[in-house]
């Protein structure tokens, strides 16, 4: 028996694989001493533990432990990296260079940094929702000092060309930072061959546990921070407050599982997102939203025309899903990420993102196919601009009565 | 966002969902809102002799509460005159459909739907009202 509704939302965040959850539990009770008290075995265990974690989160991406910084998510992370990087090197220029696609914990993190005196260019995207290559080279500037652009991008999973730009970034000079919340156990990252200075991580966008992430920060070429958090100088000075070791051993559990486990998960989940796309693409006036190429596996958005974003939401109910607009936050405002790509309103209106998981199933995916017909059908039998369209009137040439 | 039982029912269950054909006798379209604003409704009437609404019809592009008000509205207009058709107000859907504050533009839009078919029914009928 299918249980209802079907999580389709691994975007948004994973259940806790119950083997992270299984490492997780000593560490709150018999092993709950603190990692920074070196006067007896409470500690040492304790420390012991979240340095074999901090191994861990370095082994997936290829890096030094000791480039692996703890934090409390990929938001603080973002924050750390590109406040700290701008204030350090604030002497050396005040340009930074980042994307309008990318997460509001970059964007917004931007305006505060113009609201100290930071010229903050935010490149467009192509209509696929890439950065073009020459845009981005024309856009640095001899003061620019740091660029941030994210690896995956949260709605409509194009990967960015990081390696390319990191080259750039490196011949230039410029501190690179990357965003890759939804990049670890989708893709490959190798940091010994990226040129990149400084990278996001989370761990409940990869099966482990919410409130703990971890910034990387590169040690060769080095690179200087200024701490946003101050205390007792806890992880080199970086990042003070005491380690929350149950969360930062589920961290290290689930990089270990994601590295182990990332080829046959991928080819899995690739499989079911085709089948679901497959399933739909019968579905007149369907469209993808973001590039099918350069995509991570797990990802599918879409938008279906002449039908309205929430009432397509009420709709699947029976699916846990996320729509492109923000009807649900009780603004009308359509996705920033689709009207970047160039969307109209509508389409921007009326998209939703499928992100599956370690637990999707066929028998899931088979039901939301056929839920989706069903509705999509009924919603257009409602929809008078699907009636103008069938009868081969053009929307773009209506009049509509604005109000 | 949670929707009242009412509006509910009506998404679930819409009445008199369709169109009628244009050159129909006494037939009206009041067509209103628009795609990029998330909201079309199209309100079709019906109006037999001595003026009466007999029938209804409506299709609607929009949210949950913008459909359950046009589908409430053609439940409303039908029996009615023209003239008491155009006596409905919007502050009448919302408190029946228990709209929320940021849905109170969907009553609006049901109103000004019924003053749009109207006035193509004066238009077509040379009726000044």
């Amino acid at each position: 028996m299918l249980k209802l509704p079907i999580y389709l939302d691994y975007s948004a965040t994973t259940p806790v694989d119950p083997r992270v959850a299984e490492k997780m539990i000593p560490f709150l009770v018999e092993k709950f001493g603190n990692p920074a008290s070196r006067s007896h075995s409470f500690g040492w265990e304790a420390e012991a533990a979240c340095e074999e974690a901090r191994e861990e989160v370095a082994r997936l991406v290829n890096a030094d432990a000791k480039e692996i910084v703890w934090t409390s998510g990929a938001t603080e992370s973002n924050n750390l990296a590109l406040k700290g990087a701008a204030q350090f090197y604030a002497s050396k220029g005040k340009h930074v260079v980042t994307v309008k696609t990318e997460h509001k914990a970059v964007l917004d993190t931007c305006r505060e940094l113009e609201r100290q005196g930071f010229a903050v260019t935010y490149l467009d995207v192509l209509p696929n929702g890439l950065l073009d290559i020459d845009s981005f080279r024309a856009a640095l500037r001899p003061e620019t000092i740091l660029v941030s652009v994210m690896m995956v991008n949260n709605e409509i999973g194009v990967i960015q060309p990081i390696a390319e730009l990191g080259e750039i970034c490196r011949e230039k000079g410029i501190i690179f930072h990357v965003d890759a919340a939804q990049a670890t156990g989708k893709v490959a990252i190798d940091l010994a061959t990226l040129k990149v200075d400084l990278m996001s991580f989370s761990a409940h966008k990869t099966y482990g546990p919410k409130g703990i992430g971890a910034l990387y920060v590169r040690r060769k070429p080095r690179v200087r921070l200024n701490a946003q958090m101050h205390g007792g100088g806890h992880e080199r000075g970086f990042r003070s407050g005491t380690l929350a070791t149950h969360q930062i051993v589920g961290m290290g559990e689930a990089f270990r599982l994601a590295r182990m486990e990332m080829g046959s998960d991928n080819e899995r989940i690739r499989m079911l997102r085709d089948r679901l796309l497959k399933g739909l693409s019968d579905i007149e006036h369907l469209y993808v939203n973001g590039d099918l190429e350069h995509r991570v596996p797990h990802n599918l958005n879409v938008s279906f025309a002449y039908i309205e974003g929430e009432s397509l939401l009420m709709a699947v109910k029976d699916l846990a899903v996320s729509s492109g607009s923000a009807c649900t936050s009780a603004s009308l405002e359509p996705s920033y990420v689709l009207r970047a790509l160039g969307r109209d309103d509508e389409l921007a209106h009326s998209s939703i993102r499928f992100t599956l998981g370690r637990f999707t199933t066929e028998e899931e995916i088979d039901f939301a196919i056929r839920l989706l017909h069903e509705k999509i059908g009924r919603l257009r039998e409602l929809s008078p601009l699907w009636e103008m369209v069938q009868e081969g009137i053009d929307l773009n040439t209506v009049q509509w009565a604005a109000h | 966002m949670t929707y009242s039982v009412k509006v509910l029912d009506h998404y679930e269950h819409p009445r008199n969902v369709g169109s009628f054909a244009k050159d129909e006798e006494g037939v009206a379209t009041g067509m209103v809102g628009a795609p990029a604003c998330g909201d079309v409704m199209k309100l079709q009437i019906k109006v037999g002799k001595g003026g009466i609404i007999e029938d209804a019809k409506f299709k609607t592009y929009g949210c949950g509460s913008a459909i359950a008000s046009s589908s409430l509205v053609t439940e409303w207009v039908k029996g009615k005159t023209v003239d008491q058709a155009l006596e409905i107000r919007n502050t009448q859907i919302a408190e029946e459909l228990a709209l929320p504050p940021v849905k109170i533009h969907c009553s609006i839009l049901a109103e000004d739907a019924i003053k749009a078919a109207v006035a193509d029914y004066r238009k077509k009928h040379g009726d000044p009202g």
